[in-house]
């Protein structure tokens, strides 16, 4: 961890028996995880593990079924529209896919927070989308159009739009999806960047090993909608769970052949199969 | 066997006209809620620092009104000229062409002029509403919209509802205005009335709740317009296939909208 003045740092989101469902199904089942400030929380898993729904439950983003998740010591269900406006404008985010808005040149993407929740003059806002352009290594972008920026270069724009408001906690989806390596690298060192410039706390959701090797301050493994490790990178290394290092070797389950509901799912019996994805 | 298998269609017949009855109230449920947030947003949104930005509603107003000036002027004029032209030849049985003045001024004031102008206004921004915020969505930006803190309702919804709720009933007026010039010039050369006496007679047989059925029901439509455009937009799933769909079903389910609302408004106002 990158602080180590302080011995026992704060934790900045407390997550307690999350449950959450999609219709009928149930997706998380009593989550407890504890994100502690100034590191870099990883959270790993593979397709259909939950984590990218974790994810919009730490960003406010979608009321759970039961439990309580609590940002910067507030309990983020409880709080009133205005607060909880106020709990978002110390959270940024860098989505998958950008999200930049298509209709903006990147520097009014960048100075969207700024002009939305603040005073600032137009110059002011300016010169600091320029600032956050440069920690991204992309001065001179900011008149062009999200449309012509490469891949890697929006994602690097919507850091820059996250960091704009200078927030406690950034969160990024899959920041290394659809990038070739050295890309995925120069983001993985932007990301460490700002944790040790901007003392940041930041959450990362991935499925790729490499890079959440190098910037993980601790490692969630979230496997079926159970938290299945929360730890240190060597810890996951070491540890002795079979379905674990299955997921670190990269090998596939073995499912549990079950006849009875292999012949059920093969001739449709939809009642007998309710609940099964299809 | 035969009675069973008419038992389960009849099974699926109800069950599939219960899900389409309790699909239809949770739309039109999902419509007022909108509406009210907006007006929450509206009227609320400055005390929390969310004030709804006159730049926006300008903007959208360009886009809603100012770029549909062309299309509905053409269109308007058109319909004017069509009006006289089968007012004239229908009259002509009864050899009264002289009064179809205040047929086409009734029905250009009072139907024609809305109607078009909504289901132009639907057809050019209603399907361009449910496309952006369609792509918007699945582009994740909407998220990106609240993560930020700002609301999408007060930050896109809004703007485009008021911008709509102006420039309907502003454009109809100058469909109105547009369409009777354009009647008055057919007149002119058919039967050789001047243009003055044209609008004399115009203005003679039409009142203000003449004016203001109009308008009033432009006012609707444009509500109508937005919030149908607006919501399809938000309920989008399934990637570009879902925002194809969205955008048709917006167009489709805003000239029904504003053709059933059309003839309900008719039906209360001359009650």
């Amino acid at each position: 961890m990158s602080d180590t003045s302080n011995p026992q740092p704060s934790n900045v989101i407390e997550v307690r028996d999350l449950v959450t469902h999609y219709g009928p199904r149930e997706i998380l089942h009593g989550i407890n995880v504890d994100i502690v400030e100034g590191e870099i929380m990883v959270i790993m898993g593979g397709s259909g593990s939950g984590k990218s729904t974790f994810l919009r439950h730490l960003m406010a983003l979608q009321p759970p079924t039961s439990g309580t998740i609590k940002i910067l010591d507030e309990d983020v269900w409880n709080l009133s529209q205005k607060e909880l406006f106020a709990l978002r404008k110390k959270l940024g985010v860098a989505f998958q896919g950008g999200a930049l808005f298509s209709s903006m040149t990147v520097g009014e993407n960048i100075m969207l927070p700024l002009h939305e929740h603040t005073k600032l003059d137009r110059l002011t806002m300016e010169i600091m989308a320029r600032m956050k352009l440069e920690v991204v290594d992309l001065s001179g972008f900011e008149d062009l159009m999200p449309s012509e920026l490469s891949g890697g270069m929006i994602k690097r724009a919507a850091v820059a739009r996250a960091i704009v408001m200078d927030p406690r906690i950034l969160f990024f989806d899959e920041p290394s999806a659809g990038l070739d390596p050295v890309v995925s690298k120069q983001l993985d060192e932007l990301i460490l960047r700002l944790r040790d410039a901007m003392g940041m706390t930041i959450c990362v959701v991935t499925h790729e090993l490499e890079s959440a090797f190098t910037i993980a301050d601790r490692i969630t493994v979230l496997d079926q909608g159970n938290i299945l490790f929360v730890g240190s990178v060597e810890e996951l290394k070491k540890h002795p769970s079979e379905r674990i290092q299955n997921l670190l070797n990269r090998r596939s389950e073995e499912a549990e052949i079950d006849a009875d509901e292999y012949l059920r799912r093969l001739t449709g019996d939809k009642e007998e199969a309710e609940g099964m994805p299809r | 066997m035969v009675e069973k298998s008419n038992q389960n269609a009849a099974a699926r017949f109800f069950d599939r006209v219960g899900r389409i009855s309790v699909a239809s109230f949770d739309e039109v449920g999902r419509h007022g809620a909108m509406l009210l947030e907006s007006v929450y947003w509206l009227v609320l949104g400055p005390r929390m620092n969310q004030p709804v930005r006159l730049g926006s509603i300008f903007a959208e107003m360009m886009e809603i009104g100012v770029r549909a000036i062309g299309i509905i002027g053409i269109m308007a004029a058109a319909i004017g000229a069509m009006l006289a032209i089968q007012g004239i030849y229908s009259l002509k049985i009864f050899g009264a062409e002289g009064h179809v003045v205040l047929g086409v001024a009734f029905s250009m004031v009072r139907e024609f002029a809305p109607l078009i102008t909504g289901i132009l206004v639907a057809g050019r921004s209603g399907s361009a509403l449910s496309a952006r915020l369609g792509t918007m969505k699945i582009n994740q930006e909407l998220d990106a919209l609240e993560v930020m803190g700002i609301n999408p309702t007060r930050f896109l919804v809004v703007p485009s509802l008021i911008a709509s709720l102006i420039m309907v009933p502003v454009l109809t007026f100058m469909s109105m205005v547009l369409g009777l010039y354009a009647a008055a010039l057919y007149v002119n050369a058919a039967l050789g009335m001047s243009l003055a006496a044209f609008f004399d007679q115009t203005i003679d047989v039409l009142s203000v709740g003449d004016l203001t059925h109009g308008i009033g029901k432009a006012a609707i439509f444009g509500v109508l317009i937005a919030l149908i455009g607006v919501l399809n937009g938000f309920l989008v799933k399934g990637g570009a296939e879902g925002v194809g769909k969205a955008t048709t079903r917006s167009v489709v389910q805003c000239i029904s909208a504003i053709v059933v609302t059309d003839m309900l408004f008719a039906l209360v106002a001359t009650f």
